[in-house]
Parts: C-alpha cells; structure tokens; sequence
C-alpha cells in the first residue's frame, strides 16, 4: 500500500494488487505466499536437528554468531528451556524466536497453575501453533519466520520429538531437520535412523554425522555446534547442554569413523586396480 | 454425587442450585480435556482445576457456596481422596466429611482409621460413622447411598442403615 499525494495535496492510499503483500489473503492457486516466504527464510537460517532415542532426546543446533567479540552466552545461544520436561531449538528470525519462546513459558506455567501438574507436551506444542495460525488468517500481520524443535518428557507418552512451522502446523517426529540444508540431512536421517534401536549414544553419533556432511564448512569444531539432551533420571527429566569437551570427543570419533572408512575405500580401489 | 469421568467420582453438598451447576461444569470440562487430548486428566489435576475454579469464582460476582469431596482412581498414584470447601482450600485426605455430621464422625475415623486399610474394614468403618450418628447426632438420617471408586471404575456399593446398638 503506497500513499499518494494527489494534486489538491491530500493523501489517498492505494491497495497493491499483489497476492502476497496481505499476509491473509489466498492467491489465485489456493496459496499463502507470505507463509510460504516464511518458510523460504527460515531455509537460510542455521541448521537444527532432533533425533528420538530409546532413552532420550537430542536437539543438535548449528551455531552462527562465532563472532569473538560476542560475550560468552549463559544456557546455550539456540537452545531454549521451555519448562522442567522440555526444551526447544529455533531456526530463523532470532527476534521472532524470542517472542515465541516466551510465549512458550507462559503457556506451560499457566497449565501448572491451573492443573498443578505439568503440561504435556504436544499439548504445549498445539497452543502456541493455534497462536502462529491467527497470524496466517486475522489481522494483516506476518508470520513469525521460525521453525521449531521441540524435545520432552510426560507421562503418557514418554520422549517426544515436534516441529512446528509458520503456518502453525505441526508434527511429531522421530528424526527431522530445519534451517539451511536441511532436505539434505532429513535425507540422510531417513536412511540411516534406525527406529525402535537408537539409544541416545548411537543418536548423538548420528547427529554429528548429518552435521558434518550438511554443515557448509569443512571440518566441524565444538564451537559451531551445540548439542543438547533430554533424559529421565530418578523420575525426573534432565536437560543438559553438552560440554566443549564432549562435543570433541564425538567429533574425533565421527573423523576416525571417517578416515576407517576412507581407508577402506582406497584399499578396495587399489585391489581393483591391481586385479583388472 | 456426580461421577466426572469413568473413575472420578464428586460428593457436592451446599448451595441448592450451585451444587449442580457447579458440578455439571467440572464434568463437562473434564469430558472436554478428554475429547480434546485423547487421555484423561489425573485425580490430582483434576482436583487442582476444581480449586481454581471455585477460587476465580470466589472473588467474583458470583461465588459457588458448594463444597466437595473428590474420589479417583490413577493407575500410577492409586486411589486418592480430596476434600475442599467453598472458600477453595484443597487437600489430599485419608478420610474427610462435610458438614455437622463431621464433629461426630471425624474422631471415629482418626480412631480407626490405618493406612493401610482393607476395603471390608473400611466399609465398617463407615457403618460404625453413620452408628455414631445415629446415636448422637440430633438430625435423623435414615440411610446412606454407597459407591466406590476403584481401578474397575466407579461401583455402586448400595445403601446403608444406621443399625444402633442393642441396650
């Protein structure tokens, strides 16, 4: 919507006859193109991956601001608590994150003090997607341009892994990815995940594997990734974000996984080449 | 007594009108959670969202005069009873009673009461309160309607007489 001034010097607006400058308004193919930039933003964003395991969770996130000016961050920079049995990581508008995992909080702690109890966890996930949908349908605002992962605990059905999107739809998932390459690792998940036999070791092992071969650059160093984890102990739900030390220790153990690998390749190459 | 799902069972006594409808609208809500999330809510959630309702409705306009005992079943913490009151004080009890009956009956049950009581004692028990009663309390009160709530669901348990001792 462009005002104009008109000769006698008064402003008229004029409506863009666009499709996709109105965030509530369907295109002529049936679509909502504003969501659908959203999500196209949210393709540029850092990479994030949740893996389900037998006996935990993990959210594995691709860290962007490695800047060494920045100060050093107190939880973690992309992973989020959300309340005693789950946490969440964002991909996309940081600003817009913030906003969502705020609403995020006061949704769980409104639960406890009605039910004295704490909120399970697709339910949570369900409240805040019917307040991203509003925006895709009421008032002319955008989107919120985030994708999230979340990881939980409850009672009725143990470990849990969900994206939501900025169309406010969801889904429960046993391994996904969101941000920047992520049709790639989801790709790889696919293959190699296997359901019903993860433990959280084997899951770890994984994620920085699919990281390593999705991430742009070259070799991956703790200070790119951060990991964290779900797990139940003595009846209660741990939340922990892994430590630079064992982030190492996963990655040396991916690399010589790696280098077995290559090793054995060129042996099989030369064996060729020596037979034929 | 209103049952609110298949293994939670509500005593409301009080307000004649309030009872109901306040009743009427913890069970429907609770059907609504239920039709909502495809599981129930647990005896204590459901009891701590009895409060708060009767808590907002306290300080409003319009205030229940209503007050509950709530009998469940849950399959991790086992059966449970609460007892609250119409100004929304809520508790997990052993035994609980509303109303005059209580002054009587409440120190048969600290008496013989044990934690770990069997469902025949406690049936007992609750002849010798409404014994008890009967001998002391000067409003007369004929019979009782029994039902019960267990892992099996919520059971009718019949009715029960006053049965006086012989002098």
């Amino acid at each position: 919507m462009e005002p104009k001034l008109t000769p006698c010097g008064q402003f008229i607006i004029f409506q863009a006859r666009r499709y996709d400058s109105r965030t509530t308004i369907f295109s002529p193919e049936g679509r909502l193109y504003q969501v659908e930039y959203a999500m196209e933003a949210i393709g540029h964003a850092g990479t994030c991956l949740g893996i389900l395991a037998k006996d935990g969770v993990l959210l594995a996130a691709e860290r962007r601001n490695t800047n060494k000016l920045l100060d050093e961050v107190s939880f973690s920079e992309k992973i989020y608590k959300l309340y005693d049995d789950m946490a969440c990581s964002v991909a996309g508008i940081t600003a817009d994150a913030n906003v969502l995992t705020n609403d995020l909080r006061l949704i769980a702690q409104r639960y406890t003090l009605q039910y004295q109890e704490p909120i399970p966890c697709e339910q949570l996930v369900s409240s805040l997607c019917d307040i991203k949908q509003v925006y895709t349908q009421f008032g002319g605002k955008r989107p919120f341009g985030v994708s999230l992962l979340y990881m939980g605990w409850d009672r009725h059905y143990g470990f849990q892994l969900y994206q939501s999107d900025p169309s406010g739809n969801y889904g429960g998932w046993k391994a996904t990815c969101i941000g920047n390459n992520s049709a790639n690792a989801v790709s790889m998940l696919k293959q190699e995940y296997k359901e019903g036999e993860t433990s959280l070791q084997e899951a770890l092992a994984l994620a920085v594997k699919v990281l390593s071969k999705t991430l742009d650059m070259t070799k991956l160093t703790p200070d790119k990734v951060e990991i964290a984890t779900l797990t139940r102990e003595n009846g209660k739900t741990k939340i922990g974000v892994l430590g630079v030390n064992e982030v190492e220790k996963l990655i040396k153990v991916y690399q010589e996984e790696e280098a077995k690998i290559e090793a054995e390749k060129k042996k099989e190459a030369e064996k060729k080449k020596s037979s034929s | 007594m209103f049952p609110l799902s298949d293994k939670l069972l509500m005593l409301v006594c009080g307000e004649s009108g309030d009872t109901a409808q306040f009743a009427e609208y913890i069970a429907k809500n609770i059907q609504l959670y239920k039709m909502r999330n495809g599981y129930e809510l647990s005896p204590s959630a459901a009891a701590n969202f009895t409060r708060k309702q009767l808590a907002d409705a306290l300080r409003s306009q319009t205030p229940y005069q209503v007050n509950l005992l709530l009998a469940g079943y849950d399959k991790e913490d086992g059966p449970g009873l609460f007892y609250m009151d119409y100004l929304a004080s809520l508790n997990k009890v052993p035994f609980g009673v509303h109303g005059y009956g209580g002054f009587f009956s409440l120190s048969v049950m600290d008496r013989f009461y044990r934690k770990d009581i069997t469902q025949p004692e406690a049936m007992k028990l609750l002849q010798q309160c409404i014994d008890e009663l009967s001998k002391r309390f000067i409003v007369n009160m004929s019979s009782f309607n029994v039902r019960m709530v267990s892992k099996d669901g919520i059971q009718n348990l019949g009715v029960i007489k006053p049965q006086p001792a012989s002098v």
